[in-house]
């Protein structure tokens, strides 16, 4: 037990809570930037507008829930060959916990290729070079170079454009069309007037990543809370793909039986003799 | 651009040197057969053979231990990382999870991974520097003056850092206080402290230049580092896995200080 009066507190602006009369520990009411979740934004809201007051504490504009609507439906399945969704099927085949294969889909879909850091880092290229072609030019050309070692790796293609991409695929530019026509928004209008000079930059077509970096910047997210958000929105597929492989199992599943090769297998050892 | 003749290179074929199984007969680790070359080798020897293809022996091999124990695993529950475990094991998840969740975890900002990358980059950075005639003074105000600080000096909640005594002897008893990046990083200490900088060598500086002066790469360290935090997880767990469930640091609502809109705001209305 200790005084009551100088217990540490924990500082919020999001959530607020008034307890029940015969527990502190338990809540009578909850507020989201001052809602009641449970007395009046249940049944009122849709999840994406909750969603939205939680990033961003104020209800979206009908065009930022349509915004982050058609994001969420965009993102929610990356796709069966998805590094992510790969990462969390690994996981169901082996029949690990549940927990284990988002992890593991967040782990491997956190990174500079398709993931999560990718968005964090296209924002930063937003925020600099805002819809100044020139700028967006050179950033992609003359990247920035960090003097110090970091536990990321510097990003070994422009954020947003797929390094093994042939063409700009039509998810990409159906995605891109549908933001257009909804969103009111000069940016992804500019991104879709600019795309294929962009893509003449990076020498690489643009990426669903770089439609959703660009959504995420619309909605005026941080470079943080976009990479926070990606992150999130695309976990569905990888639950969904990993509980199905759980239940087909690991010998349906590829193994790459013949794709490893050892470039320097010493051999077996002589004379071994294999225990039972 | 690119056709995707990358990917179709690589379709069902993963050339590496790195290893592989032969099941039912063999592993091979890096070029050597796990059970006849590697048999005889501690778990810190192989982790670090994994990672750098090379050997670590003797007195390297013990000051990395020596790292590994004293520096590095704290069972104190109150620790961001270790807390993580704690809370896994008072809400009863399981402690594979929480281990993994708080590995994760442990590449933080203030301590941990990123501290350690950053340390080890700036020791093998600043003394590259310096042999090529830069002066210590000016090193360290390029950090200061860039980066708000400098990477292996300074901690948070206090200033001190009570793991160095112990390691320093450890290396002076190995031989292993005598290297360059070590001069260098007292070099730094010394200037800090001259110009009353508030800043103190941490562990993470130290055994980056010791690291350093083994042959250890600022990549090497980092990913040597990435388990350190360990084995004071599992104690975290085991004792809130004991404990009633939900006993872990209960939060009242009291303790949630409210600091957004404060009036009750009504959904759908208009002026909201």
């Amino acid at each position: 037990m200790t005084n009551k009066n100088k217990q540490e507190t924990i500082t919020t602006k999001i959530w607020n809570e008034i307890p029940e009369d015969d527990n502190p520990f338990a809540a009578k009411v909850s507020y989201c930037s001052g809602f009641d979740v449970y007395g009046d934004l249940l049944g009122k809201a849709s999840y994406i507008e909750y969603l939205y007051l939680l990033f961003k504490l104020e209800p979206p504009s009908q065009n930022h829930a349509l915004l982050l609507e058609g994001l969420a439906v965009a993102l929610a399945n990356p796709g069966i060959r998805d590094h992510s969704v790969r990462g969390a099927m690994n996981a169901g085949v082996g029949g690990s916990t549940h927990a284990s294969a988002l992890m593991a889909a967040l782990a491997v879909g956190a990174g500079n290729l398709g993931g999560g850091r990718e968005i964090y880092n296209m924002i930063n290229y937003w925020e600099q070079c805002g819809t100044d072609i020139n700028a967006w030019e050179q950033m992609i050309k003359e990247p920035p170079v960090e003097e110090r070692a970091d536990v990321w790796l510097a990003m070994e293609h422009a954020p947003g454009f797929d390094p093994n991409g042939a063409s700009c695929t039509l998810p990409v530019k159906q995605v891109l069309a549908h933001m257009v026509n909804i969103g009111e928004s000069d940016k992804l209008e500019w991104l879709q007037d600019n795309r294929e000079r962009l893509e003449q930059f990076a020498e690489c077509p643009l990426a669903m990543s770089g439609v959703a970096a660009t959504v995420l910047y619309e909605l005026q997210l941080s470079s943080d809370q976009a990479e926070m958000l990606y992150l999130l929105l695309r976990l569905p597929g990888a639950a969904v793909h990993s509980l199905e492989q759980e239940k087909l199992g690991w010998r349906r599943y590829p193994f790459f039986e013949d794709g490893l090769k050892l470039t320097n297998d010493p051999g077996p050892v002589k004379n071994k003799k294999i225990g039972v | 651009m690119n056709a995707p003749s990358l990917l179709e290179q690589y379709e069902d074929n993963w050339e590496t040197a790195m290893g592989g199984c032969i099941l039912g007969e063999r592993v091979v680790f890096r070029g050597k057969d796990l059970f006849d070359d590697l048999g005889d080798s501690s778990w810190l020897e192989l982790l670090y053979f994994g990672i750098s293809g090379k050997y670590l022996k003797n007195e390297k091999l013990e000051f990395l231990n020596a790292a590994y124990v004293l520096c590095s695993s704290f069972p104190d529950p109150r620790v961001w990382n270790n807390r993580v475990v704690s809370l896994a094991g008072t809400a009863r998840s399981t402690p594979c999870l929480a281990v993994a969740a708080a590995t994760a975890v442990s590449e933080a900002n203030i301590y941990g991974r990123r501290p350690d990358i950053r340390a080890s980059d700036f020791v093998a950075r600043g003394n590259s520097k310096h042999k090529k005639g830069e002066s210590i003074e000016s090193i360290v105000n390029h950090e200061l003056k860039t980066y708000r600080g400098i990477p292996g000096f300074g901690r948070p909640l206090t200033s001190g850092d009570e793991r160095i005594p112990p390691l320093l002897a450890k290396a002076k008893s190995l031989g292993l206080d005598r290297g360059e990046h070590l001069l260098f990083i007292n070099k730094v200490q010394a200037y800090l402290k001259e110009n009353r900088k508030r800043l103190s060598m941490n562990v993470a500086g130290l055994v980056s230049a010791i690291m350093a002066d083994m042959g250890v790469t600022p990549k090497e360290h980092y990913l040597i580092c990435i388990l350190a935090f360990s084995a004071g997880f599992f104690p975290c767990f085991i004792d809130a896995e004991k404990k009633e469930e939900g006993a872990f640091f209960p939060l009242r609502i009291s303790r949630v200080n409210y600091e957004g809109t404060d009036h009750p705001r009504i959904w759908g209305n208009k002026n909201e």
